[in-house]
């Protein structure tokens, strides 16, 4: 609760920080106003507290996820330090944006009422609109605006019409008294109940980027300007499946039966679909989309596990997996905007001209493939346990299978970067970026190294 | 704490190589190589050989709500493969010294790297851990023959390293299972797997998943495409590092791993794997009598070489196992020199075609000794150290099916025809243009090929002196197998 209010309170207090003279003042302002919600955040470990007529918790739940939301912001905004579009003038309402989207990113982690968490998904969803088109002269970023836009508001729509018959169905919006009335239902009000959990759930997939509702995350993140696709990569995403664990786990785990078929086929189709999908691109970001994809479906998997290991596993692979994305993309916009092309063949020869840049996405390509030394490979054993937990061994060749397609994409990075001659000068990197990028690193080896301290606090 | 220090000071050693400019950082690593060496005996003097069980124990939680441990020790096989690659890897330092590789401190950091990971995972006593390890191992080997690799390196280690991902995913999740099967909050040391009773339906696909990650790595017919090419593409230090200990890991994992965790499933398909492992010891054998290029016979007669001591694993009796443990050594040791001595010659004369040479008898008399010590020991000519291991391998294949011993016999035969045929060729007949102006060996060649010779003798006189080690082991894991 605190960390919406100073969300909040900060979010405001930024715009008026624009009309400051000195511009440089604005990052570590920003960067120290998220250290303090982040602190804020973790102070509220360990307490049982509801909000609002109970439509809000914090648990440990919410404050696991928020302080890797904001902790995902914190690492993503040094790379804003010189320039985000091209431009400076609008920083602060790009920052602005940001935090109004993370206090909808807390609300949907939050949420025990289903009015709450609709709050939560638009609130977090506009600011991003908005900032999917910050790149206003670039034509693929009003193109990724529109397309965010509307296939983002159709499928609130649809997620809003599920809610509805889950109400109809059930007579209540609590997540508690939706899942006592569920777990005996009336047999004529069963159809209706599933199908508002169909709709959802449907709604839910569109917003984490599964297959076969995928279509917009390519040429979205592909237009957007880069920082922000790091930002949809990584926290929107967590929150999407944070949200999405917390519905099924609460409301509806009396008729898992039901929707387990659904969601495992989502979640075979997502990691299919991202996996080959990645192989075939050309451009970096293209790539990271479907990898983006792909682990959502890894995330997916521990949701058709739905027991006492998943809200940890999916806790640690979000926070491996962000951390790793971010880099990622931070090394991507620094060579992108350097060599003005973000396809694999501008990152040619990056290990001799810029060995920390190479370094750094090494570590990244290596997490995200889940090889071990980094959280990345922990993040997938933890997932893959779960699972097994259920003893669906079937789901996890698949995933297996998978993920060696998907060292195939990654390593193509790698190879680039080290085996082919230099395709341009020394990319510049401000010393402040360099430092966010070593302590990125830092974090995905202490996670690969050692896994406990962020693997059971939930 | 000894076992640690094996495992970590590399490791650490690799990072402060990696702040060495220029060409000293091989003189810093190859002194880091030797404190370990030195630490790695002074382990062997301590250690007690007539325990099974495993000493120098270090047992920290790792994940500490899943049961997993930072669990490492070492009984007599553990110690006997620390012991090769503690031994092994300063002799490739050594003889990388003499080629200019580019960032030099990052080639030979990789390669202390690469150490950590080897000896990581043969002391490991915990399936993750293991696991851990085994691509730890993994990802240093690749840059190395990926960076300072040949023309057709990238396309070559690619696949190299998708394919041994790809099989240990499988090893992967096939601990994981294990691991769930285990009573109580689940654990995935070593012991806990041993206790396991698993139907033997379930065994039978375990065995495949776990079969498959280590026959990748050794490699076994017909998972051993990528070797030849890689072997070849790979810088010579590389080459080395993968013939002569990584191969390693894939055995040792089966024997520590799969045998017995799974007995059951290994007695269902212990003859297939025997003939799949005899189908790469005659496959292996003929095709590098067919092979032009030097380093492509020693890698043939590898994959030769190890579809016996893959066959000597699945006769599980005392014989085999024990033949597996001396000729690991062995063949570590042979394959090691020779491919040094292929790169001591590709140095000097800029090619590996075997018939651009001739004569080099003449003028490096020293060298010709060395070489063909090295190479009696690989065609297991009596008093050497092949000949113990074979000799042990075909009596283990033999008590478990004579035919199949007097099939993977042949191998002998075959190998006296690829190895004499390539020896006589480079080595005897008359001087060419391009051997005319070959030097003998240099005082640092000379030190890394006299260490390899004693040990053939060593182990070929004297193989009690490791046979001994990995006895009461063998025994206990055999033990463990009949349970």
């Amino acid at each position: 609760m605190t960390s919406i209010i100073l969300l909040s309170v900060f979010g405001i207090l930024n715009l008026f920080l624009g009309f400051m003279k000195s511009k440089k003042a604005l990052l570590p302002l920003v960067l120290l106003f998220l250290l303090v919600v982040l602190g804020a955040t973790v102070y509220d470990w360990g307490q049982n507290k509801t909000f609002f007529n109970n439509m809000l918790a914090v648990d440990n739940y919410t404050v696991g996820f928020t302080a890797v939301m904001v902790l995902s912001t914190i690492f993503i905004l040094p790379f804003s330090r010189r320039y985000v579009v091209g431009e400076e003038a609008n920083l602060a309402e790009y920052y602005s944006l940001l935090i109004f989207s993370l206090v909808g990113g807390v609300m949907m982690v939050g949420y025990e009422n289903l009015l709450m968490l609709f709050l939560g998904i638009e609130i977090m969803s506009i600011p991003m609109y908005v900032l999917a088109g910050a790149d206003k002269r670039n034509i693929l970023s009003n193109e990724a605006a529109m397309k965010y836009f509307l296939m983002g508001s159709f499928f609130t729509g649809v997620i809003l019409f599920g809610m509805a018959l889950i109400y109809g169905a059930t007579g209540h919006f609590y997540l508690v008294d939706i899942a006592n009335v569920a777990n005996n239902i009336d047999p004529n009000m069963a159809p209706l109940l599933l199908m508002g959990i169909l709709l959802v759930l449907i709604g839910i997939t569109f917003k984490i980027g599964a297959a076969p509702f995928h279509f917009w995350t390519p040429d979205v993140y592909e237009g957007t300007p880069t920082l922000f696709t790091g930002y949809m990569s990584t926290v929107v995403k967590t929150a999407g499946i944070a949200a999405f664990y917390k519905l099924m786990n609460v409301a509806f785990p009396a008729v898992y039966q039901e929707w387990f078929p659904t969601v495992v086929a989502i979640t075979v189709l997502t990691l299919l679909v991202g996996n080959i999908g990645a192989v075939a691109q050309t451009s970096m970001k293209r790539m990271l989309a479907y990898s983006s994809i792909s682990h959502a479906g890894y995330l997916m998997i521990a949701l058709t596990a739905f027991n006492d290991r998943s809200e940890n596993a999916i806790l640690f692979y979000s926070l491996a997996y962000g951390v790793a994305t971010i880099a990622a993309f931070g090394v991507l916009k620094y060579v992108a905007d350097e060599r003005g092309s973000d396809d694999y063949s501008s990152f040619n020869g990056l290990g001799k001209t810029n060995p920390l840049l190479a370094f750094v996405m090494t570590v990244s390509m290596l997490s995200l493939a889940g090889i071990p030394l980094t959280g990345g490979f922990f993040g997938k054993l933890f997932l893959f346990s779960a699972a097994l937990e259920k003893d669906m061994l079937w789901l996890i060749v698949v995933a297996v299978l998978m993920s060696a397609v998907g060292i195939y994409y990654y390593f193509r990075v790698i190879i680039a970067m080290y085996m082919r001659e230099p395709v341009g000068a020394r990319v510049a990197v401000d010393p402040f970026a360099a430092f966010t990028l070593i302590s990125l690193v830092v974090l995905t080896v202490l996670m690969g190294v050692v896994p406990g301290l962020f693997s059971d606090l939930l | 704490m000894l076992t640690a220090f094996l495992i970590l000071w590399p490791a650490l050693a690799a990072l402060l190589v990696l702040l060495v400019k220029g060409q000293s950082a091989k003189k810093v690593a190859f002194g880091a190589a030797l404190l370990e060496l030195v630490v790695g005996v002074w382990a062997w003097i301590n250690f007690n050989p007539t325990l099974s069980s495993p000493q120098f124990l270090l047992n920290e939680p790792w994940v500490a709500s899943a049961g997993i441990a930072f669990k490492v020790g070492m009984d007599g096989i553990s110690l006997l493969m620390v012991l090769l690659t503690v031994f092994l890897v300063p002799l490739i330092i050594l003889a990388s010294f003499k080629n200019d590789y580019e960032k030099p401190s990052s080639f030979f950091a990789l390669i202390l790297f690469m150490q950590t990971g080897l000896v990581g995972v043969f002391t490991a006593l915990d399936a993750f851990l293991f696991y851990f390890f085994w691509e730890v191992a993994l990802i240093p080997i690749y840059f190395i023959a990926a960076l300072w690799g040949g023309a057709d390196r990238i396309r070559v280690t690619f696949k190299f390293f998708i394919y041994t991902v790809f099989g240990s995913l499988f090893m992967l999740a096939a601990f994981v299972y294990l691991y769930f099967q285990t009573p109580g909050t689940h654990s995935s040391e070593e012991v806990a797997f041993y206790q396991l009773v698993l139907d033997s339906g379930t065994q039978s696909w375990l065995f495949w998943f776990l079969f498959i990650a280590f026959a990748i790595k050794m490699p076994v017919f017909p998972f051993h495409t990528w070797q030849p090419d890689t072997y070849t593409e790979a810088p010579a230090a590389g080459t080395m590092l993968l013939s002569g200990i990584m191969l390693k890991m894939g055995i040792y994992g089966a024997l520590r791993w799969l045998l017995p965790v799974v007995p059951l499933g290994v007695s269902q398909w212990a003859d297939v794997a025997l003939v799949l492992a005899i189908i790469g010891i005659i496959y292996g054998a003929i095709i590098a009598i067919r092979q032009h290029d030097m380093k492509r016979v020693v890698a043939f007669s590898s994959i030769s070489h190890v579809g016996l001591i893959a066959a000597g694993l699945f006769t599980l009796n005392e014989q085999g196992l024990q033949g597996v443990m001396i000729q690991m050594l062995s063949h570590g040791v042979n394959v090691v020199g020779l491919f040094f001595i292929i790169d001591i010659i590709q140095r000097r004369l800029g090619t590996r075609e075997i018939a651009a040479m001739g004569g080099i008898t003449q003028n490096a008399p020293f060298m010709t000794v060395c070489f063909m010590v090295l190479m009696l020991g690989a065609v297991a000519l009596p008093l050497t150290n092949g000949f113990v291991g074979e000799f042990l391998l075909l009596m283990g294949v033999f008590r478990y099916e004579a035919w199949m011993g007097a099939v993977a016999g042949i191998t002998i035969i075959l190998g006296a025809v690829y190895m004499l045929r390539m020896f006589q060729r480079v080595m005897f007949g008359e001087k060419n243009e391009i051997t005319q102006a070959f030097t003998d060996l240099t005082f640092t060649e000379k030190a890394v090929l006299v260490p390899l010779v004693v040990m053939v003798f060593w182990i070929g006189l004297h193989p009690n002196t490791f046979l001994s080690i990995s006895e009461p082991a063998i025994l206990n894991l055999l033990e463990v197998i009949k349970r």
